[in-house]
């Protein structure tokens, strides 16, 4: 069958399932555009590139299959590269489309020409510039391959106009294999590496299992469960993990890092092993690098073998897939005795727990003449949905709050910018992942600050039928640096006052075709969250006025050791500079 | 602190692709690895390149080169090459300043001792290469320099395993 390369491309598209794409045309991707027409892939309408990325990437986190956008050439690939790197840091499968000059018309500084193979190459697990028509099928397939297995990604397939305009016709085949003879990701764990790792966690005397994004996205949540409960060993939940091992199961102690909760930052700080599942000790995680964790040995297990001795030297590093690594520790440990062939732990157990006593996360009452406790809000929310609810996030402060308050029982139900901090990123976000899983209810967290980058995208909801929910953290302030500056630049407030007059949410968010609120007292809270979870037709924004004063603890300041984490005000003693240690 | 290098030999088969060698060194360049280096040209097979690198690894872990290179989607195989166990050769071409027949004669006279080639003549200058070890190299260079080094190029090495000396026993 002969077709062009315009049919060819969502030919190949459809091919590899794809159902829903996040776009945007213009002049180099038009003749894309023309049989879009006709094909069954429904194409969601954005209102900035930005948008179509983090669409696709929240529709990634929530339904485990590839994120698509399809832009133009030049300042729409630029438009992109924000949500190419954000997919990149936090390992989302993304395939992005963008069109690009005729061939002739190549580096000749044509018109809306970008070198975006170039611009993206950092930014992407690969890319290509598509130079023959007939490439297009295995192109397509090749980069739909390579941003799913492995370490997933964001690939990036640049396709001259020449190359799809209607005249432009070849065979159509379907791809039987890929052409990648340098790319073959090891899956399998080492077994010797396998045992010798489980023999040190059933010797181990202070474990922690530090559980990272890589659980969600090797799907292996319920076998972390299994590993945690035979060994009766506790779980730190990652930023990029959250819903990865449930809240409310005793064996979790939260998340760790520069926000953590109190005994998951010093849980990690004073193991004798740490059982590291698809997590890259982030700087965020660690704190000082050199002072994180010392007298901890440690198991790594990631996917990406550059990850394994980065940065943390790991006594037992195994390259591989965390789902079935995790699988055969658990035989593994089996064969040794399972929880029967451990050591008493109960010293061990007895610390957690009294640091868990003794600095549990905690905010103050509502002061009357003042505005909302922002975590109030989030935890007022959380029981107010129901408990599959899809939760996506800003950068900032809210994100934090978000994190800490919000109890995450279920994988796929967080979806946020962990490793680029990209604010302005959860609105698309939401927007993807109910457009992904359109039965789930989907809210997304704000702050004042990312509400006003990436909002228009609200737009799209609201004519694309995509009734997510908005619950804004207004705080009148671009809140975290506000708070980096009360601390640590002696209270210098310099250029993060936003002011809360302008914009009026409620107007612009009527404007966008959504509904709006305004919450300003906490007798409101709750009746509004009620009347927005009964709104199914079109998008909901609520303005929750927020105390500007408010900070996130526990806190480690940036360059400082773990465990110099300051905890809330309220818990630190009266003779303390505020450490508690 | 006065940085010493170190210098590790990595041989990177490639796929012979356009942008190959931009995502090679974009990636050296964002990861902070310092290429002191750098030959590529085809292999027999032309779908394949060969490119040699010679890295500073004082300040990065030879490791991390070695698996970051391994994500790039178009490298096949990066053996790192121990200068113990491998032949090395780099070539070199100059032209140096040599107004009187005695500095010609000298500078002839040197040629000779290192087997190198007089490539080209002129009325008061010569240009001359020299293939071999860096090392030897660097003396070559060294000895010439007080002539005036008009002009110098160096390829940067290339290099493969030493062969086998015996033939291996049947076990
Ligand atoms: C695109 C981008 N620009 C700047 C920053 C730096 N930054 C981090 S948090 C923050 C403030 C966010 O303010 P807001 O959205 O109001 O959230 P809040 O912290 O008040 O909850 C800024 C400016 C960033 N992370 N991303």
């Amino acid at each position: 069958m002969q077709i062009n390369g315009a049919q060819a491309v969502l030919k190949a598209l459809e091919h590899e399932g794809v159902e829903t794409v996040f776009g945007m045309p213009g002049g180099a991707i038009l003749p894309v555009y023309d049989p879009l027409i006709e094909s069954s892939i429904r194409h969601i309408l954005v209102r900035h590139e930005q948008g179509a990325g983090h669409m696709a990437s929240g529709y990634a986190h929530a339904t485990g299959k590839p994120g698509v956008a399809i832009v133009t050439s030049g300042p729409a690939a630029t438009n992109m590269v924000t949500a190419l790197l954000d997919a990149m840091m936090d390992s989302i499968p993304m395939v992005c489309i963008t069109g690009q000059v005729a061939l002739p018309a190549i580096g000749t500084d044509a018109f809306q020409e970008a070198d975006t193979t170039g611009i993206t190459m950092s930014a992407t697990k690969h890319n290509y510039l598509v130079t023959k028509v007939e490439d297009i099928p295995q192109v397509i397939h090749d980069a739909f391959h390579l941003a799913t297995t492995g370490r997933p990604g964001p690939v990036l397939v640049d396709i001259p106009k020449d190359l799809v305009l209607p005249d432009a016709v070849f065979e159509w085949y379907e791809p039987t294999g890929h052409d990648l003879p340098g790319y073959n990701p090891k899956t399998e764990g080492d077994p010797a590496s396998i045992a010798e790792a489980s023999k040190m966690i059933m010797a181990a005397k202070r474990p922690v299992i530090y559980s990272g994004g890589g659980i969600l996205r090797s799907r292996a949540a319920d076998e972390l469960r299994t590993l945690a409960e035979m060994t009766d060993i506790p779980v730190v939940t990652t930023l990029m993990n959250r819903g990865g091992f449930p809240d409310d199961h005793e064996l979790n102690l939260g998340m760790p890092g520069m926000h953590g909760n109190y005994t998951a930052v010093m849980a990690m700080q004073e193991a004798d092993l740490l059982i590291a599942l698809g997590a890259r000790f982030d700087d965020r995680v660690t704190g000082a690098r050199d002072k994180f964790a010392p007298d901890a040995k440690v198991i790594h297990v990631d996917i990406d073998p550059a990850e394994l001795g980065k940065v943390r030297f790991a006594h037992v590093p195994i390259a591989g897939d965390a789902k079935s690594i995790i699988t055969e520790m658990i035989k593994e440990i089996e064969k040794l005795g399972g929880a029967d062939g451990q050591p008493d732990r109960d010293a061990w157990r007895q610390t957690l727990s009294g640091w868990q006593e003794k600095y549990p996360l905690v905010y103050g009452d509502h002061e009357p003449g003042k505005l909302l406790k922002p975590q109030f809000v989030i935890e007022k929310l959380a029981e107010a949905c129901p408990p599959d609810t899809i939760l996506c996030s800003g950068v900032g402060q809210h994100q934090m709050w978000a994190s800490q308050y919000w109890t995450f029982n279920h994988p796929y139900t967080w979806i946020n910018s962990g490793g680029l901090g990209t604010m302005g990123y959860s609105i698309p976000a939401a927007v993807g992942a109910k457009a992904g899983m359109p039965d789930r209810m989907v809210w997304a967290v704000d702050g004042d600050g990312c509400f006003q980058m990436t909002s228009q995208e609200l737009i799209t909801a609201a004519v694309e039928h995509i009734p997510v929910k908005v619950a804004i953290l207004n705080n009148s302030w671009l809140g975290m640096v506000r708070q980096w500056q009360e601390l640590f630049y002696d209270e210098r407030f310099s250029e993060t006052h936003f002011g809360s007059e302008i914009p009026n949410y409620k107007m612009w968010a009527e404007a966008m075709g959504c509904v709006g609120f305004r919450v300003d007292s906490p007798e409101e809270v709750v009746p509004t969250i009620q009347k927005a979870n009964e709104i199914n037709d079109r998008p909901v924004v609520i303005d929750f006025r927020t105390q500007a004063e408010e900070n996130v603890y526990p806190m480690v300041p940036a360059g400082a050791s773990n465990s110099e984490v300051l905890v809330d005000p309220s818990q630190r003693d009266a003779d303390s500079s505020g450490e508690t240690s | 602190m006065s940085h010493i290098p170190e210098f590790h030999t990595i041989v990177v088969r490639v796929e012979n692709k356009a942008g190959v060698l931009a995502r090679i060194a974009g990636l050296f360049s964002r990861r902070g690895f310092n290429i002191e280096s750098l030959a590529v040209a085809p292999t027999d097979d032309d779908r394949f390149s060969r490119i040699t690198i010679v890295v500073d690894v004082a300040s990065t872990s030879i490791d991390q080169v070695v698996k970051q290179l391994d994500k790039l989607i178009n490298v096949l195989e990066i053996r790192e090459l121990d200068p113990e166990t491998s032949v090395e050769r780099e070539l070199m071409m100059t032209t140096l300043s040599a107004p009187t027949p005695e500095a010609r004669r000298e500078i002839i006279d040197l040629v000779q001792i290192f087997d190198a080639q007089v490539l080209n003549v002129g009325f008061d200058q010569l240009m001359v290469s020299l293939v071999g070890s860096q090392r030897r190299l660097d003396d070559f260079e060294a000895l010439l320099s007080r002539f005036g080094i008009i002009e110098i190029q160096r390829t940067g090495k290339i290099a493969l395993s030493e062969l086998a000396k015996v033939e291996p026993t049947e076990s």
